[in-house]
C-alpha cells in the first residue's frame, strides 16, 4: 500500500486509541471514592448546597451523559477549571507544556549524540575494551535511580561547587525574552537576546543530562544490536569483497539499515522522557507538565491530573504514529504487512 | 543449560549473584537487620556510617541498614509480584486473542493500543491522586499498563505457532482445544514472555522507588528504598548516607535483574541477542 494509505490507517487507528484514552481518564476520575463536591465545600457545608453545587456541575447527571458533556467539551479544547491556580486546565497545560518540550528535546538530541556513536563504537570494537566499557556504561545508565543522581549532581555541580546554576529555567535575576514559542532557549534566540540564550542554556545543561543519561542507555544498546547483526550479512561482505576501505563499508552500507531500529526506539524511548521529565523537572523545579502534575496529584486536583494524563497520551500517541510513519518511509517492507 | 550460560559470561553471573543476593536480604530480613526498621532514636538522628551503624542513621535516628535490608523485601517482592501479574494476565489475554482470532482479536488489540498510550508513572499518579496513594495501588496501576506489552507477545506467538505440525498432530490424537492450548501451545510461546518479563522486572522497581520518592507510592514510614531517598534529599551533600545507601541498593537490584535479563535472552532465544 502506498505510504499515504499506510498514514492514514495509523491516523486513524491513533483517533479511536484516543477515544479509548478520553474513556479509561473520564473512568478513573468518575470512580472517587470521596463525593469531591464535599470535599470542596467542606465538612460543615449543609447539605443543600453541596446539591446546588453538585447539580451546577452537572456531577447528579447519569454518567454516559456527564461522558458526552466531557467529550463535547474537550473537542473544543476545554478541560475543566483547576481546582489548585482556579485558570482553565487548558491555559495551565499551554503554559506548562513548551518548557517540557524544550527539555525532552534537548534530553532526546543528549540521548542521540552520546547514544549512536557509543552503539557505533561499542559494535565496531565488540568484545575489545571499548565494548564493555560502553555497555557497562549504558547499563548502568538504565539502572540508576533518575532521582537520586539529579540530586546528586544538582547537590555537587551546583550547592558545592557552584559550576552550574540551579533549579529553575532562568536566573531570579535574568529578564525573560519575549515570548514567542514559549520555549525560554528558543525564544532567545529568536529574539537575539544572547545573555538570555546563554542563562537559560546553562539551566538547561544539567536537567537535559540527566534526562538524557537513560535514554542513551537504550540507544547505546539497540543501535549496538543492530550493527553487530546488520554487519553479519552478505551485503556488508560483499562491500568487503569489493575492496572498499572499512570506513566505507560501514558508512555507507551498514548503518544506513542499521539506523532503522534506532528510529523505532526514539518513539519508546519518548514514552521514558516523559516519565523521566515528571522526576527531573520536580528536583529541578523546572516549569514543565511534569512537575505541574506532580503539584496536581499532590493537591488532588482532579481536572488538571486528568487534564495532564490525557494530553500525556495525546503527546505520546502522536510521537508513535510519527515514528511508525517515519519508519515505513525508510522501510517500504512494512507497509505491505 | 542455564550454568553454562551463566559460566560462559562474567556479567551473567553478576546479575545472578545480585539478584539471588538481594532476593536473600528480602527473605532474611528479620535476621540481617540490626534492629527494628521502625524504631526511633532521636538522641542519634542524622549519624554517619558507624560499627552500630553501618549505613548511619536518618532524621529520626532510625538505622539505615535494617531499613535498606527490609526495603529489599519490598522492592523484589513488588517487581516480581507486577511482572508476574502483568504476564500471566497478558498471556491469557494473547492467547484468547490469537486462538480465536476475529473479534477476540480486534478487541484486544485496540485495548492494548488504548493501554499503551499510557505512560506508566503518569497513568500511576493519576490513580493515586484518586485513590489514596499507597503501594498497593501504585502497583496496580504499574501493572495495569505492563500487561499490553506481554497480550501483544502472546498473540503473535500463539498466531505463530498455532499452524505448527505439533499442534496438529495432537488434534488428530483426539486432544481436546483445552489441552492442545495448555500442554502444546503455551509452553512453547512463552519463551519471548519470560525474556521480557525479566528484563521488565528492574524498569518496574526503578518506577516504583520513582512513584514512592514523588509521594504517590509507600508511605512513611515504610522503609521502601524511594521513600527512603526522598526522605535524605534536604541532607543530601552534608548526611550523604540516607539517601545515597537505599539508591545505591536501587542501582545494584535492577543491575542485576538487567544483566540476569539479558543472560535469560540470550540463553533462551540466540535470534533476539542480537537485538542487544
Amino acid at each position: 500500500m502506498s505510504l499515504l494509505t499506510y498514514l492514514a490507517r495509523r491516523a486513524g487507528l491513533t483517533v479511536f486509541v484516543l477515544f479509548g484514552v478520553s474513556i479509561i481518564t473520564f473512568v478513573i476520575t468518575h470512580i472517587v471514592p470521596a463525593d469531591p463536591v464535599a470535599a470542596y465545600l467542606g465538612e460543615h457545608a449543609p447539605p443543600a448546597l453541596v446539591e446546588k453545587v453538585r447539580h451546577e456541575i452537572g456531577l447528579d447527571r447519569p454518567l454516559p451523559v456527564q461522558y458526552v458533556i466531557y467529550i463535547t467539551g474537550l473537542l473544543h479544547g476545554n478541560l475543566g477549571v483547576s481546582i489548585m491556580d482556579t485558570r482553565p486546565v487548558d491555559q495551565d497545560l499551554a503554559q506548562y507544556l513548551p518548557a517540557t518540550v524544550e527539555l525532552t528535546a534537548a534530553a532526546m538530541l543528549v540521548a542521540l549524540l552520546v547514544g549512536v556513536p557509543a552503539g557505533i563504537i561499542s559494535a565496531l570494537y565488540k568484545d575489545g575494551w571499548p565494548d564493555q566499557v560502553t555497555r557497562v556504561l549504558a547499563l548502568g545508565g538504565v539502572s540508576l535511580p533518575i532521582f537520586y543522581t539529579a540530586l546528586l549532581l544538582l547537590g555537587l555541580l551546583y550547592s558545592r561547587l557552584g559550576i552550574l546554576p540551579g533549579p529553575g529555567q532562568l536566573g531570579i535575576y535574568t529578564q525573560p525574552p519575549p515570548h514567542i514559542t514559549g520555549m525560554v532557549a528558543v525564544d532567545a534566540l529568536l529574539s537575539a537576546d544572547w545573555a538570555a540564550l546563554g542563562d537559560a542554556l546553562r539551566h538547561l545543561i544539567l536537567p537535559a543530562l540527566v534526562l538524557g543519561y537513560y535514554s542513551s542507555g537504550i540507544i547505546t544498546r539497540i543501535t549496538r544490536g543492530s550493527l553487530l547483526e546488520v554487519l553479519r550479512q552478505d551485503y556488508v561482505r560483499t562491500a568487503r569483497a569489493k575492496g572498499i576501505p572499512e570506513s566505507g563499508v560501514v558508512l555507507r552500507h551498514a548503518l544506513r539499515n542499521a539506523l532503522l531500529p534506532t528510529v523505532t526506539v526514539i518513539g519508546l524511548t519518548f514514552g521514558s522522557l516523559l516519565q523521566g521529565a515528571v522526576l527531573t523537572e520536580t528536583i529541578f523545579s523546572w516549569p514543565g507538565i511534569g512537575r505541574y502534575a506532580t503539584n496536581s496529584v499532590t493537591s488532588v486536583d482532579v481536572p488538571a491530573v486528568l487534564g495532564v494524563t490525557l494530553v500525556a497520551a495525546v503527546i505520546y500517541s502522536a510521537v508513535n504514529l510519527f515514528v511508525d510513519v517515519l519508519y515505513a518511509y525508510l522501510d517500504p517492507q512494512i507497509r505491505y504487512a | 543449560m542455564i550454568w553454562r550460560a551463566l559460566r560462559r559470561s562474567p556479567l551473567a553471573l553478576a546479575g545472578f549473584v545480585l539478584v539471588v543476593f538481594f532476593a536473600g536480604v528480602a527473605v532474611g530480613a528479620r535476621w540481617i537487620a540490626l534492629q527494628d526498621p521502625l524504631a526511633q532514636d532521636l538522641a542519634h538522628r542524622l549519624a554517619g556510617p558507624s560499627p552500630s551503624h553501618p549505613f548511619g542513621t536518618d532524621s529520626l535516628g532510625r538505622d539505615i541498614f535494617s531499613r535498606v535490608s527490609y526495603g529489599a523485601r519490598i522492592s523484589v517482592l513488588s517487581g516480581v509480584a507486577v511482572v508476574a501479574a502483568a504476564t500471566a494476565f497478558g498471556i491469557a489475554a494473547g492467547t484468547v486473542a490469537g486462538w480465536n482470532g476475529g473479534w477476540w482479536d480486534d478487541v484486544l488489540m485496540r485495548l492494548t493500543d488504548m493501554f499503551l498510550a499510557f505512560p506508566a508513572l503518569i497513568l500511576a499518579m493519576a490513580i493515586s491522586a484518586i485513590l489514596r496513594p499507597s503501594l498497593t495501588n501504585a502497583l496496580l496501576a504499574i501493572a495495569i499498563t505492563s500487561w499490553p506489552a506481554y497480550g501483544r507477545l502472546m498473540r503473535a506467538q500463539v498466531l505463530s505457532l498455532r499452524a505448527r505440525d505439533y499442534i496438529e498432530a495432537a488434534r488428530a490424537q483426539g486432544a481436546t482445544e483445552t489441552t492442545i492450548i495448555v500442554r502444546h501451545l503455551v509452553p512453547n510461546a512463552i519463551a519471548p514472555l519470560l525474556v521480557q518479563a525479566t528484563l521488565d522486572v528492574g524498569g518496574i522497581i526503578l518506577t516504583t522507588a520513582g512513584l514512592s520518592f514523588i509521594g504517590f507510592g509507600a508511605q512513611p514510614p515504610t522503609p521502601e528504598w524511594g521513600v527512603m531517598v526522598s526522605e535524605g534529599r534536604s541532607f543530601l551533600m552534608d548526611q550523604w548516607w540516607v539517601s545515597t545507601f537505599p539508591a545505591l541498593a536501587i542501582l545494584l537490584l535492577v543491575l542485576g535483574f538487567n544483566l540476569l535479563g539479558d543472560a535469560v535472552r540470550d540463553v533462551l532465544d540466540p535470534r533476539l541477542r542480537k537485538m542487544t
